[in-house]
């Protein structure tokens, strides 16, 4: 249990796929204009992970290693299919917003990441808990990214306006506004490590 | 189909949606082999190549398979199937022929696979391309410009950060903020400029 937890924590934190490993940033960056983006994005994605950590756990012994990847490709496409279908179904809204950038999570390389480094090595449960940590991480660091992005840039936080006359800042709810701030927050964790040590 | 459309189709892809600087597509790449201009133009030909082809592919994929049998929900999978064994057939074709160019291709070729741009510029040609089911007039000779258009800019935004991290090596930067989140802070600052394209239409 002890080990599971622990599998689970790690990608929260100390391996956080957006900042630690610098994965995936591609969607990362493209969608974190508003919270709520990030959010559905941070969904959609750990849905994916999870998915495909499961499955590419349980056919370990009988995919021959030479195929792997084009299998895991197939599984992960799979899923992403799912969560396209669902997200036009149930929330077209978010949908158009995310536009493109659903069918990309198939090559978002966190999750071929997760499947090839660590679940095909391990067993169901920890690599259950180690899709989830990683979704969470993930969610949470679009989530940091979509937060900072929305209120500069708009003044708003999920839609609500927190400080009357605040003047936004336009280039932040841009694309070189989300460069920016990915960079200097990759920037200050380095800050953080280093005084650390 | 007129000059006019093509004439957009090369000013929006290349500039004001350029792939990485705009769109954010095919990043991982920018970020980690722009330390060098040479590696950094092998990988921006071998990814047109890659992007090029695949548009024509998937086209037809989408146009004679998809389409007809209504299957269009299968468009991720095929597509990044169809680019996958396609990258693999590149790779042998060129070990086969060119031993030299495999080497300068390097590990650059299997990496192309996971590039988001090339699945990225086949699901937005579907996209812009193909109106409720139907294709415009003339929707292949735009998606094939609008792939060697995108893979322009693609070439362009990786020449551009590789000239600029040539020269920061000689220079003396903040710990904390040395390779990577220098590399992001530059990639807005050149994203910054781009956006003083975004006026221009035909």
């Amino acid at each position: 249990m002890k080990t599971l937890i622990k599998e689970f924590t790690k990608g929260i934190i100390k391996e956080n796929p957006t900042f630690v490993l610098v994965l995936g940033l591609c969607p990362t960056l493209a969608v974190s204009v508003t919270v709520a983006n990030g959010i559905g994005m941070g969904i959609a994605a750990t849905f994916v992970l999870l998915g495909s950590s499961v499955i590419a756990s349980l056919i370990k012994d009988f995919i021959p290693g030479k195929i792997r990847i084009p299998c895991y490709i197939v599984i992960i496409a799979t899923f992403v299919t799912i969560a396209e279908m669902s997200m036009k179904a149930y929330s077209p809204v978010l949908d158009r917003a995310l536009g493109i950038y659903v069918p990309l999570i198939v090559v978002n390389c966190i999750v071929l990441g997760r499947a090839e480094a660590f679940a095909c090595k391990n067993n169901l449960a920890s690599s259950f808990f180690d899709g989830l940590g990683m979704g969470v991480g993930f969610t949470l660091a679009l989530i940091l990214i979509s937060a900072i992005r929305e209120f500069l840039g708009s003044g708003q936080l999920l839609g609500h306006t927190l400080i009357k006359g605040f003047e936004p800042i336009f280039v932040f709810g841009m694309p070189s506004g989300a460069l920016l701030v990915i960079g200097l927050l990759l920037g200050f964790f380095n800050f953080l490590k280093n005084r650390k040590t | 189909m007129n000059i006019q459309e093509f004439l957009t189709i090369f000013i929006s892809a290349v500039f004001i949606y350029n792939v990485i600087l705009s769109r954010f597509l095919g990043l991982c790449s920018f970020i980690a082999i722009s330390k060098e201009t040479k590696p950094a133009l092998a990988m921006s030909f071998a990814v047109m190549f890659v992007i090029v082809m695949s548009s024509i592919i998937t086209w037809f994929v989408y146009r004679f398979m998809l389409l007809p049998f209504n299957l269009t929900y299968l468009r991720t999978i095929s597509f990044i199937l169809v680019i996958a064994t396609f990258v693999q057939l590149v790779e042998m074709v060129i070990r086969k022929f060119s031993p030299q160019m495999y080497r300068a291709f390097g590990i650059y070729l299997p990496l192309i696979t996971v590039n988001c741009a090339v699945l990225g510029v086949a699901v937005l040609n579907i996209d812009m391309f193909f109106l409720n089911g139907k294709q415009v007039a003339g929707s292949f000779y735009y998606s094939l410009f609008q792939g060697i258009c995108v893979g322009l800019g693609y070439t362009l935004a990786m020449l551009l950060m590789s000239g600029i991290r040539e020269r920061l090596e000689l220079c003396n930067v903040p710990r904390a903020l040395k390779d990577f989140p220098l590399a992001f802070i530059i990639g807005g600052i050149l994203s910054l400029s781009f956006m003083g394209f975004s006026g221009f239409k035909f």
